[in-house]
């Protein structure tokens, strides 16, 4: 099977619909070692044990930049290669990114008071997220305000190609700026930073929170597929009644 | 070239004739400026230390709120049409109509500012520097801003949906205006630095945004 054949949606919910359960179940298994693990992980010596805190805001930060690069790719699709799925893909994706980013922005918050003494700071880094939190609240509110889904779909990903710019942006802005957020530690030129009984966890949860991400994805492709359908039929439907002689 | 040409003429002629509305961008931008004074007390020292970041916000609501008049109009009376018809590169006509609307709309503000600047305590030299980074900066607010003024008019809502669209797109400006403009009157840190970044951005919406006008004109209008 290639993505090819996906793009006929009864084949889409066939193949998800076999691939579901294993995928939640999977995630499940690693959400709890990770969870487990994160628990179990020594005090930091400088923050005790709020650096727990790390093991859900990273992977939540991660995923606030993958789902856009996501769309980003599903925004392709629906222009370039006019794949079927693909402003499905991309609509589902748009609450999803910005449930993740909201969770980094306050797990990220809840983090900076005990360590910054603040909740808030106008950082490069925290600011740059935040609009990205923004972008994503005027994307979700672009696909509301479209009934045409084909036609909010192109717009969409207009929009999702220019705010692609904002990730670079959000990974450098803590080498750009001296910023009060610490610099990159895991993904950095000459190996990380992190001592392995951080580093292993937070691997884990970030596996965990990619096929979390991956598994609530699918599961509303599926359900915005199913939508269309409703909808496609209720068009039929009230089409046929008005055709019926009074 | 000639079309091009034209299309400018038309577009400015047509934002300062009566019902073009441009200057009401102005207008906008005065009422901002003498409410300011309201909100926060008339201690002109305070004033005079917001000033910078007063006019900037300022002129960013009021290109703003012009920014609606780029392609609706156009699109009511079908002209929209038939300038994504012409054989002339839609690219060079969105790029054409941004700069009309800029000079139309966005250059007023800029001129504005002497004299604002005079309303919230600013000297001469603070004053020009502002109007400088404006100059340096507005480009950049039209010409992302018609971005969301083109997938807003494929959509036929305009207004609080633009608005939405466009602000987290300015603030990269409103950032390194601020801080061109607060750099050159009172800070330690240099004003080349923000100011090539502001210019920077202003180059970078010139390229990015008519693609991106004219990608969703071209996929959005029927």
């Amino acid at each position: 099977m290639t993505l090819i054949d996906l793009a006929n949606p009864t084949r889409f919910l066939a193949f998800t619909a076999r691939l579901l359960p294993w995928m939640a179940a999977v995630t499940a298994i690693l959400l709890a070692v990770g969870l487990y693990q994160s628990a179990m992980a020594p005090d930091d010596y400088q923050q005790g044990a709020t650096v727990k805190i790390m093991f859900i805001h990273v992977p939540n930060a991660w995923l606030s930049m993958f789902v856009w690069g996501v769309m980003s790719l599903a925004a392709l699709g629906t222009l370039v290669w006019r794949h079927p799925l693909a402003d499905v893909a991309a609509k589902a994706a748009a609450p999803l990114g910005a449930a993740f980013t909201f969770l980094a922005l306050v797990t990220g918050s809840l983090w900076g008071r005990p360590m910054w003494g603040t909740y808030w700071e106008w950082d490069a880094r925290l600011t740059s997220v935040l609009i990205l939190f923004l972008m994503y609240l005027g994307l979700i509110a672009l696909w509301r305000a479209v009934e045409d889904p084909s036609r909010a779909a192109r717009a969409a990903a207009v929009l999702t190609l220019v705010g692609a710019i904002n990730l670079p942006i959000i990974k450098f802005s803590v080498d750009w700026w001296n910023t009060l957020h610490q610099p990159a530690s895991v993904m950095r030129m000459g190996g990380s930073t992190l001592d392995r009984a951080f580093l292993i966890p937070l691997l884990v949860m970030a596996v965990a929170f990619s096929l979390l991400f991956l598994t609530l994805h699918l599961a509303a492709m599926r359900n915005e597929i199913l939508r269309r359908r409703v909808r496609a039929m209720q068009m039929i439907h009230v089409a046929q009644a008005g055709q019926r002689p009074v | 070239m000639r079309a091009l040409y034209a299309l400018i003429g038309r577009d400015i002629k047509i934002a300062l004739r009566v019902g073009g509305g441009a200057l009401i961008g102005v207008l906008f931008f005065l009422t901002v400026v003498v409410l300011m004074p309201f909100a926060i007390g008339p201690d002109l020292a305070l004033l005079a230390r917001l000033g910078p970041a007063i006019l900037w916000l300022g002129a960013l609501l009021a290109s703003l709120l012009t920014l609606d008049r780029l392609f609706t109009a156009d699109h009511d009376d079908g002209s929209l049409d038939l300038i994504t018809m012409s054989r002339t590169p839609l690219e060079l006509s969105c790029a054409a109509k941004a700069l009309a609307h800029w000079l139309a709309a966005g250059l007023p503000l800029v001129i504005a500012t002497p004299v604002l600047g005079l309303l919230l305590n600013l000297d001469a030299s603070a004053t020009a520097t502002v109007a400088l980074t404006l100059l340096a900066g507005t480009p950049a607010l039209t010409f992302t801003g018609m971005i969301g003024a083109a997938l807003a008019v494929t959509l036929h809502r305009g207004g609080l949906l633009l608005a939405v669209l466009v602000l987290p797109l300015s603030i990269p400006v409103l950032i390194f205006g601020v801080a061109a403009s607060e750099a050159a009157i009172t800070g330690p840190t240099s004003f080349g630095a923000p100011f090539s970044i502001l210019c920077a951005l202003s180059l970078f919406g010139l390229v990015l945004g008519p693609f991106a006008a004219a990608a969703s004109l071209r996929h959005g209008l029927d």
